[in-house]
Order: C-alpha cells, then structure tokens, then sequence
C-alpha cells in the first residue's frame, strides 16, 4: 500500500547549548481518509499515519496522534531543547502496520 | 415579490432548520470533547490557536496552536466527518509547547484546541474558519 512514502526533515545542523531549536517534518503519503468514494460509490478504505513521534538522545520530544483530518503529506513544526549533541529520531507509524524512520543528528557546543 | 403568509411561514420553518443544524452537527464532537477532557469543564488560559480566518481550500488549512507548560493538546474540528484532527502530546525535550500542522476542514467551522495541564485541568481555545472548498470529500 504505502508507495513512495519519503520522509523529510529538516533539523539545523549545529546549536549552542540550551537551545531551543525548530524542526519541520514532511512525509508523502495520500491519507487517505475513509470519508472518500470512488466513481462506483464504494467507500474507498482509510489509510492514514496515525501517529508521529520524534526522540531526542531517546527522550520524547513530541508524540502526536494523527486522525483522518490530517491534510495529505502530512507536515509538522514543532520545537526542542537541545543540551548536548545527539540523535534526532523520527517515527511514523502507517495504518498498514508499516513503520517510517528517520534520523538526524546534531551537534551542540 | 409579494410576500404572502404561506412564504413567511415557509422561511420561518427554513430559518428553525438553519438554527437547529449546528446542534445536530455538533453532538459528535461533544462526545469527542467529553471523551478527552473527561466531562472536566475547559476553562479560559495560556493558549493560543492559529489558523486563517478564510481558508480557499479545505484540504490543506494551516494551523498552529501553543499553550506553555501544557501536557498535551488536542485540536478538534467540530463539524467534520470524525472531529478529531490531532492529538500532541509534549515530551521532556520538548523546546515550547507549541506545533504547527495543516488540516482538513470539511466547510466553514469552528476549529477547538483543549490543553491538559499538568495539574490535570483543561484549557481551550477556538477559532472559525471560512472554507470556500470542503476537504473531505463526500
């Protein structure tokens, strides 16, 4: 189900200490979202990401759940504290059971 | 034109079903907000929603919503399909409470965004949005 599904993000590179940085996450996908029908009047199924988190060093920074009224390629702008160098990790789980990641790093002086 | 008795009860009756249709519509996204907060009354707070007054398409309608020091936000549209958008739930790392997202809005509504403090009370905000083109199919 889930072709081409491509995760985007964009994380500054470097940040000093104490930060607070902004982050904006993109991924492709159709969300579809069960409300829809086709010509034959047939419900076309729901296939959504449900929900998005993103980690920091393993800390949550944001766990966000996802309803069917996310627009497709669903974006997300939300902000973290960074103390010290480390891994961003992004997650999105898909409907389907599939799993997205993503993974960027940072480095703090 | 002439307006006779007939016309004018005609029109009272439309306008009676105008006003009761936001009360019909509403009911789904009463027991979405009462599923949330738990029957707790969302008082005013530290909470900000951001979205455009006029949206030209409903598929994709920008918003952001912020409320510091808050646990989670949840945003709901009150007259679509499903009511729930999204749910945010900020974790320690967290630099603001604060996300920006872009949702769908099946016409001209209002948009609720309910915080949960960490004391366990909630705070809301609401916005109306025009739509000019429904974003949810049909």
């Amino acid at each position: 189900m889930a072709k081409g599904v491509k995760p985007r993000v964009k994380v500054p590179k470097t940040a000093a200490a104490g930060d607070v940085i902004t982050i904006k996450t993109l991924i492709s996908h159709k969300m579809e979202s069960g409300n829809r029908k086709d010509k034959d009047g047939n419900k076309i199924p729901r296939s959504i990401i449900n929900r998005f988190t993103c980690d920091f060093n393993g800390t949550s920074v944001i766990d966000m759940t996802m309803y069917p009224a996310i627009s497709t390629n669903p974006y997300v702008e939300f902000q973290a504290k960074v103390d010290a160098s480390g891994d961003f990790k992004f997650t999105w789980y898909d409907d389907d059971g599939d799993i997205y990641e993503a993974t960027k790093s940072i480095s703090v002086s | 034109m002439k307006l006779t008795r007939r016309d004018a009860m005609a029109m009272g009756l439309g306008a009676t079903l105008v006003a009761m249709l936001p009360v019909r519509l509403n009911a789904a996204a009463d027991d979405a907000i009462m599923a949330y907060t738990g029957g707790a009354e969302a008082g005013e707070g530290d909470i900000t929603l951001t979205a455009p007054e006029i949206a030209e398409n409903g598929n994709t309608v920008p918003i952001g919503v912020a409320a510091p020091g808050a646990v989670e936000i949840m945003v709901l549209a009150l007259a679509n399909p499903n009511p729930e958008v999204a749910n945010f739930k900020f974790g320690p790392a967290a630099g603001a409470q604060a996300a920006k997202t872009r949702i769908r809005l099946a016409g001209t509504q209002e948009v609720v965004a309910i915080a949960k403090m960490p004391d366990g009370s909630f705070i809301k905000a609401a916005q109306t949005v025009k739509v000019t083109i429904g974003g949810c199919g049909g």
